[in-house]
């Protein structure tokens, strides 16, 4: 039995959380200030997809990992440099703007688009991966609808464990209320998996394996194609910044246990 | 249109230059390994190392296990194998002088004690890679690349002995190498002793490339040598050195007694008559070595100085947030501190110090990138000619420092009036380049390792003292207080200051290094009819001065009668290599910041910003030449006047003594003279003189330093405006929420 993956992972890029993120309307509607000149990082819960799939891949052998990305090239290219560094993967770069403020469904059907394309790409094999929601947007949206628009009916939300049983069969952990997760079961691939933060550290930097990567993704990055987001259809009614501020509070010598009270303290407000 | 220096709205810094943006000034936007470099690299600093130290791992003495892990990350993010060619393990190609500098800037940005115990082992190493046979390449290469279930070998490199023997003076030596067994037909077998002061690694090196002197007749000269640790005899760590700065390095007195045979000798031997002579002697090794290593330490001040932005600007304008009467909206509230002009400008010289030491130290070693491969093709035109050893290498290339100086004046010409052949023909010279870049990398090597470190620790106490009392403490944000402290010693090793004002006031006199300098001259002039506002102009103006103060002290005698310009004369060429690097710091500056408008604009994430980014880096450079051209006009007339005696009155040969009765006798021919000179000039019938030290200094034979001078001066305009703006820009940038290390 084949037990090997074409996993695509989908990914945006999001401004470095230390930043200093301030909602402002621009001449094209709302968006966070300077956010060009910020620096990016990868999503985070897209980011941990892409570690879970490195290391299925690893797992399985003949597997593959891509790594489709809808973002400003220039950005993109930055954040690249560290991310081809973590996994190995093949990069399908889209030259679009990222970010919370574009609509999920036009940029999902752009993403489902590029997955068409991808060749040699082999459809019954395919996991598709990405976060269960974006840093930038915080929706739950766009991984489930490039999975409806490839056909892909199995779908699991916040997962935080995928496990490859001996029979090819998928057991999944999708997290539920009260910090607890559902078990599930899948008969195989294909799948779409939206990643909380699963169970892998981020693996350290490798440069020479980044220095592989490259070969790549650099051809990938020139040939990106330019995707307009015209959005229509879309209209925002109101921006706000949510109730509870961010308070960045940077902290040493202090026990886990005193910081998830404090957490806790200022949840309750 | 806006004048320049109105107060008329300019475009707003935005937010701090980001990564983009040094890619293109540093100029490796094209080397996406060295981008990559800096990501690994920088993960570590502000991950482990930042965490260690504050945790409070730098105080101790020891080495500990939690400094050891740090090697173990530097191990994980390929920084251990940057300096290793590929050939022996290691994955960059080519000349690592920019990769390195870059690797050190970015550890010391946390803390330069961990970047250096990144860059130890090539220190160690150097010696090896600069003349070490292709055997030691092949062995302590391959050793120092870190493999799968290997831990690498680390390496220190011994020069300095304890007192009295070598420090600043490196001939010192009192290790030595003598012959224990010297088999027939075999390999002679020597017994090395050597004691070490201050040597960086030794806690846990796993070999050591020492220097020491012949101690025996057979052997000739002085040498560098290889120890290992298992070798047989004494080889002891000795007591870790009770250090006040880079406490995550390890730095420690060894003593070492071991038998080993010839071939570690770095770059082997020949014998002559019976007698063992190294092929190298531990100068030219140590030269070679320096030359390069000492630019990343130039870098790692430079560091400190950029990472001291972020958190003052913080401090600053969060200063009086949360107070009671203090409420959001109210300029108290939004800006604090930085409501406050001397605080703003006294940053603005922070900041412009760290960009022109960084933009100094990576022209510097991009210069060395450059310069490496075209060494090695002169060695080898060289030796295919026969020509071996310093001296005999001087000579042959004597043909093609004339070559290299019709270069430079062709390349000066109008490209219309040039003979166009005989450029390219000289340009594709190795010879000819060599000898071009090799006369600007002996000034800007010793001028970044001064300037950055010496200047820059001074910079260092100011960003401390912005910072009130949480400056000096361990709670303070970017551990300023300790990187003050560092800098101190990234001024010291690898030869403090004295060293490195030694040698320049040697290589600034070559005459390729000045005729490019005077190409300098016109090459800022050009690019201030460009860009206006960056200063430029002013620099081209104290560039002249310092050139003609140089020529003017080369020829000039003290009042005794004694030559000015004599490497002994500390107080005449030290000032002046002071000057020199004030000049070629802000030079770097300016080039770096017309890159950027170059080649901004083809990067969108770059190009957002990049108008204001731009107008802030050009009031920075012009506030920062106004600071060069003053120290550079005060150095060369305390160095042109200060050595003339001052007139007196009693002088009988005094030119300026002339009695009233004179005076008033020329006053017909030059109506108002008395009425001026009276008051400072003249004697009186009674013999007596206005209160005043003796009659005025004349300038004679020295007008054209005054017009110079004068010139000068009046070049400073519009510099404090600059300073002015690029204060005001400070109080709109955006800054990140938090920083990106804890602190
Ligand atoms: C933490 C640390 C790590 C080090 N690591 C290493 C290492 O790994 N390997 C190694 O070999 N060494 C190492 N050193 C030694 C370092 O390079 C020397 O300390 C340095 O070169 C100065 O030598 P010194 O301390 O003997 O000063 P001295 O020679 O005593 O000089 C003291 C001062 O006197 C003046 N001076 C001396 N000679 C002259 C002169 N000719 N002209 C003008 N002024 C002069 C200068 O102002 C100089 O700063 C390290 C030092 C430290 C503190």
């Amino acid at each position: 039995m084949n037990l090997s993956f074409h996993i695509v992972v989908c990914a945006g890029i999001v401004p470095d959380p230390l930043q200093t993120l301030e909602p402002v309307i621009g001449d094209s509607g709302p968006a966070l200030k300077n956010e060009m000149l910020l620096p990016a990082v990868l999503d985070p819960w897209a980011a941990h997809a892409l570690y879970e799939a490195a290391h299925l891949a690893r797992g399985h052998a003949g597997s593959k990992v891509w790594l489709v990305s809808l973002s400003p090239r220039a950005k993109l290219q930055q954040v690249m440099m560290t991310v081809a560094q973590k996994a190995p993967f093949e990069l399908v770069a889209l030259d679009g703007p990222a970010g919370g403020f574009t609509d999920s469904a036009e940029v999902a059907g752009a993403l489902a688009a590029a997955i068409e394309a991808i060749p040699g790409l082999d459809r019954s094999r395919l996991l598709l991966f990405g976060g269960w929601e974006s840093a930038a947007r915080g929706a739950g949206t766009t991984l489930a609808m490039v999975g409806e628009r490839l056909g892909i009916f199995d779908q699991f939300q916040g997962v935080d464990e995928l496990r490859v049983e001996p029979d090819g069969s998928l057991r999944i952990l999708e997290r539920v209320e009260g910090g607890r997760h559902q078990i599930s079961r899948c008969a195989g691939p294909p799948a779409v998996l939206g990643w909380a933060t699963g169970s892998l550290a981020e693996p350290p930097n490798q440069p020479q394996l980044g220095m592989q990567n490259m070969r790549t993704i650099l051809p990938a990055l020139q040939r990106a194609q330019s995707v307009a987001l015209p959005a229509a259809e879309l209209r925002f009614v109101r921006v706000a910044l949510p109730s509870q501020q961010r308070q960045t509070r940077i902290v040493r010598d202090v026990a886990a246990e005193e910081v998830a009270r404090e957490i806790v303290d200022w949840i309750r407000g | 249109m806006t004048r320049p220096g109105s107060r008329a709205a300019r475009p707003a810094l935005r937010t701090l230059p980001g990564d983009d943006v040094r890619q293109i000034m540093w100029r490796y936007a094209e080397r996406y390994d060295l981008q990559m470099l800096v990501q690994a690299a920088r993960s570590v600093a502000r991950g482990l190392v930042a965490r260690l130290v504050a945790e409070g791992a730098r105080h101790t003495h020891e080495w500990t296990e939690a400094k050891a892990r740090m090697l173990e990350a530097f191990d994980e993010a390929g920084l251990t194998a940057v300096y290793i060619d590929p050939a022996y393990g290691g994955y960059i190609e080519g000349p690592k002088n920019l990769a390195l500098a870059l690797v050190a800037f970015e550890l010391a940005w946390v803390d330069a004690g961990a970047a250096t115990a990144s860059l130890a082992t090539a220190l160690a190493l150097a010696p090896i890679h600069e003349r070490g046979t292709e055997e030691q390449k092949q062995r302590y290469m391959s050793l120092a690349v870190p493999a799968p279930g290997r831990p690498p070998w680390r390496g220190a490199f011994c020069l300095t002995e304890p007192i009295p023997y070598v420090g600043v003076e490196t001939g010192l030596l009192s290790g030595k190498a003598r012959v224990a067994e010297w088999p027939e037909d075999g390999e002679p077998i020597l017994e090395v002793t050597k004691r070490g002061r201050f040597i960086t690694n030794m806690g846990f090196a796993n070999f050591v490339t020492a220097a020491v002197d012949s101690g025996d007749e057979r052997i000739q000269g002085s040498c560098m040598v290889i120890l290992e640790e298992s070798d047989p005899g004494i080889f002891d760590r000795g007591t870790p050195a009770r250090k006040l700065v880079h406490q995550l390095s390890s730095t420690a007195d060894p003593v070492f007694a071991l038998r080993v045979p010839a071939s570690r000798i770095v770059g082997g031997y020949t014998v002559r008559d019976g007698v063992l002579v190294p092929n190298y002697d531990h100068a030219e090794i140590i030269e070679a070595v320096f030359r390069r290593t000492r630019v990343t330490v130039g870098l790692m001040t430079a560091a400190k100085l950029l990472s001291a932005v972020e958190p003052l600007i913080r401090y600053h304008r969060e200063r009086f947030r949360g107070g009671e009467a203090v409420a959001p909206g109210t300029p108290r509230y939004e800006l604090g501190l930085q409501q406050r002009e001397d605080v703003l400008h006294r940053l603005v010289d922070i900041w412009a110090t760290g960009e022109a030491a960084a933009s100094l130290g990576f022209a510097a070693a991009r210069l060395f990138d450059e310069l490496d491969p075209l060494e090695r093709q002169k060695d080898a035109i060289l030796a295919s000619r026969g020509v071996r050893g310093g001296l005999a290498a001087f000579k042959a290339l004597r043909n093609s420092q004339k070559d290299a100086l019709e270069l430079i004046a062709l390349e000066a010409a109008p490209e219309d009036r040039r003979n166009q052949a005989r450029l390219e023909e000289l340009s594709s010279d190795p010879l000819v380049r060599f000898l071009m870049l090799d006369a600007v990398a002996n000034v800007l090597c010793p001028a970044a390792k001064l300037w950055n470190t010496g200047h820059g620790a001074n910079m260092m106490r100011e960003a401390v003292s912005l910072m009130g009392g949480y400056g000096i403490t361990e709670d303070c944000p970017g551990f300023l207080g300790y990187k003050w402290m560092d800098a101190q010693l990234e001024a010291t090793y690898e030869g403090p200051e004295a060293v490195q004002r030694r040698q320049l006031s040697v290589t600034m006199t070559n005459e390729i290094f000045l005729a490019q300098f005077r190409a300098w001259i016109t090459e800022m002039r050009r690019i201030a009819s460009r860009r206006p506002g960056t200063g430029a102009c002013a620099l081209a103006s104290a560039m002249s001065l310092w050139l003609w103060t140089l020529e003017h002290l080369e020829k000039a005698r003290d009042a005794d009668g004694v030559k000015l310009f004599q490497g002994s004369r500390h107080g005449v060429v030290f000032p002046l290599a002071d000057a020199l690097a004030w000049l070629v710091a802000v030079r770097a500056q300016i080039l770096d910041l017309v890159e950027l408008a170059e080649k901004g604009p083809q990067n969108p994430a770059v190009a957002e910003g990049l108008e204001g980014l731009l107008a802030f880096f050009t009031d920075l450079a012009h506030a920062h030449v106004v600071r060069a051209a003053s120290e550079v006009g005060r150095i060369c007339a305390t160095l042109v006047f200060g050595y003339n005696r001052h007139p007196a009155w009693d002088d009988p040969s005094a030119p300026a003594c002339y009695r009233e009765e004179e005076l008033a006798s020329i006053e017909g021919l030059i109506p108002g003279i008395a009425a001026y000179a009276t008051e400072s000039e003249a004697l009186r019938a009674d013999g007596s003189h206005p209160a005043k030290a003796g009659p005025c200094v004349r300038f004679e034979g020295l007008e054209d330093f005054t017009r110079l001078r004068a010139k000068l001066d009046g070049c400073l305009t519009g510099g404090q405006l600059a300073k002015d703006r690029a204060a005001r820009a400070l109080t709109q940038v955006m800054i990140p929420a938090a920083l990106d290390y804890p602190a």
